[in-house]
């Protein structure tokens, strides 16, 4: 039959995370259509219909979907499910909170956060943090899907896919948003960047965690934290890396006073290449870092961002 | 107010996995396991609810073998007042444990379920969503503070640019992220007590569900492993190096 991909995006910009959600569709059921739901959201729309072997782009462009709360999301979806074998959802925080809802609706299971299509009915999985790897085999009449995007390629631009304009569906009445507390960053997306520098508990306050932005200034890299971190007030809750924070896998990994905790390896190990300095050097992240320094991070630090100017960073 | 909280029997957040060789799941065998901790979480604001007085009672749930009684017993000690066990040896999938839910719901009739947001063994995320959908609920997914009005709730959840704020009408399910609270640990004294607190035992049969898996499990293998790479001596030789790689 053909594929639903639900766009993420803030209503302005389509995220990356999208594309990638269609090359998992597309090796599911084609053809694969977009549903961008939000409001003001034409700008959106039209990058969707850039994704190469995006067919159709739906818009629901209505105040009631403006912030995807997910009990508006369900009924709009399954206004539009009729007409598809397969609905996914990348990974995101607006995907997990929506196509559970969506899948139970439809009284089927979902398949969550997959890494690999395997054949159309065959998907793999991580489980216990990425420690191990799930094969499922689901024959079922829909299947509801979350994409954990670090598994796919972006299939780049190139289509032209027609929009087309959809009414909204009834709200529940049962949510609504009230206000919303984002972190403003001129810093690139840590899930879509090519360096990622995190800092752990090591860096030890809030103050000290410039150290760890200036270097990544100097590399146009995004900023992310350990668990510790975030849990100490450092840096805020969407800094966080991790089994249940954010999944990335950039070309570089920066690992700063992280000692490796199972939970935080799982967010980061499938990056390029890992970089880690610890003043331990017992610290369980130098099992899995490609270039290990043993060094106080005070030091380090500074130093880096010394010698990466003196490089022309 | 009564408030319900379904708490799943996991391996131990600290224990190091291993998947068993012939490929059928992870080795479970002699292996310590614990409430998952983002259900910890769940009964840890159940219990401050109550503490407040806001809530009246705290109803706790498990699906799963009969150890899950355990699970149940340390809820009880944190503070809960009662358990209910739905014995079920095998895998039990996110949507039939928010069926088996659903049932417990109307017969219990509370104005608040809150739950962990993922269990950390499947890592599906899913269970209080579809309890919510089924019930024709709203929800509070990823919590990471709840502020109790008459008919209402406000729920700051943590997403991924940063805060939102929802606010859900009552009845709602809530889901907890990390950062609601932190658990306590049960005293001694509350840890006896705690045993004779009551526990009902269920089967899935009781609440007209049926728990076959619906997806099918191939196999179980290991990720692809990442070997320990060289300790560089320098900040210079790290920076040569990560040149090299073509990285920076």
């Amino acid at each position: 039959m053909a594929s639903l991909v639900l766009a993420e995006h803030d209503n302005k910009k389509l995220s990356d995370a999208t594309a990638k959600t269609v090359a998992a569709a597309s090796a599911i059921s084609t053809p694969v259509h977009v549903l961008v739901a939000g409001q003001n959201c034409g700008a959106v729309a039209d990058a969707a219909a850039k994704i190469k072997s995006v067919e159709k782009v739906l818009v629901a462009d209505d105040a009631l979907y403006a912030h995807m709360v997910a009990e508006t999301m369900e009924t709009l979806i399954l206004s539009l499910a009729d007409k598809y074998d397969a609905i996914l959802a990348p990974a995101t925080t607006n995907g997990k909170n929506i196509l559970p809802r969506v899948a139970a609706k439809l009284d089927v299971p979902q398949i969550s956060e997959i890494i690999k299509v395997v054949s159309p009915d065959i998907f793999e999985r991580p489980i216990y943090a990425g420690n191990a790897i799930q094969t499922v085999e689901a024959k079922l009449p829909k299947k509801i899907i979350t994409v954990r995007i670090t598994g796919f390629k972006s299939p780049g631009e190139g289509g032209s896919a027609q929009i087309e304009k959809i009414s909204p569906a009834a709200d529940p009445g049962t949510a609504k948003f009230v206000g919303e507390a984002l972190s403003r960053s001129e810093r690139p997306e840590l899930t879509a960047a090519k360096i990622v520098v995190s800092g752990g508990r090591g860096l030890g306050s809030a103050e000290n965690f410039k150290l760890i932005e200036k270097v990544a200034d100097r590399l146009h890299a995004a900023v992310g934290a350990s668990r510790a971190a975030v849990d100490a007030g450092y840096v805020p809750n969407d800094y966080q890396v991790g089994q249940t924070g954010k999944v990335v896998a950039p070309d570089l990994y920066l690992a700063v006073g992280i000692s490796g905790a199972i939970q935080h390896l799982a967010g980061m190990k499938d990056s390029k290449v890992i970089a880690a300095i610890n003043k331990d050097e017992e610290a369980p992240i130098f099992q899995v870092a490609d270039f290990g320094l043993v060094a106080d991070l005070f030091q380090a630090l500074p130093e880096l961002d010394q010698e990466l100017a003196k490089r022309g960073r | 107010m009564k408030v319900l909280v379904p708490v799943k029997r996991v391996i131990d957040f600290n224990v190091k996995v291993r998947v068993k060789s012939d490929q059928t799941g992870v080795d479970l065998a002699n292996v310590k396991m614990s409430m998952n901790p983002f259900d910890e979480i769940a009964v840890e604001e159940a219990v401050r609810l109550k503490e407040k007085g806001t809530v009246s009672e705290i109803v706790v749930v498990s699906i799963g073998p009969q150890q899950a009684s355990e699970t149940l017993r340390t809820a009880l000690a944190m503070g809960a007042d009662r358990g209910i066990l739905v014995k079920s040896d095998g895998e039990v999938e996110p949507l039939a444990v928010a069926k088996i839910l659903k049932a417990i719901v109307e017969e219990e009739k509370p104005e608040l379920v809150i739950t962990g947001k993922q269990a950390i063994d499947d890592d599906s995320n899913q269970t209080g969503q579809m309890l919510a959908a089924l019930l024709g609920w709203g929800q509070g997914t990823f919590a990471h503070k709840l502020e109790l009005d008459s008919g209402s709730a406000k729920i700051e959840r943590e997403v991924d640019g940063g805060l939102q704020t929802v606010e859900v009408k009552l009845p709602a399910v809530m889901t907890t992220d990390l950062r609601l609270n932190e658990p306590r640990y049960a005293s001694l004294p509350n840890i006896m007590k705690a045993k004779k607190k009551p526990i009902a035992e269920k089967t899935p049969a009781d609440y007209g569900v049926d728990v076959t898996p619906r997806l099918k499990i191939l196999k179980v293998t290991e990720p692809a492993k990442r070997s320990a790479g060289i300790k560089v001596k320098s900040v210079a030789e790290l920076v040569d190096k990560l040149t090299e790689a073509g990285v920076i």
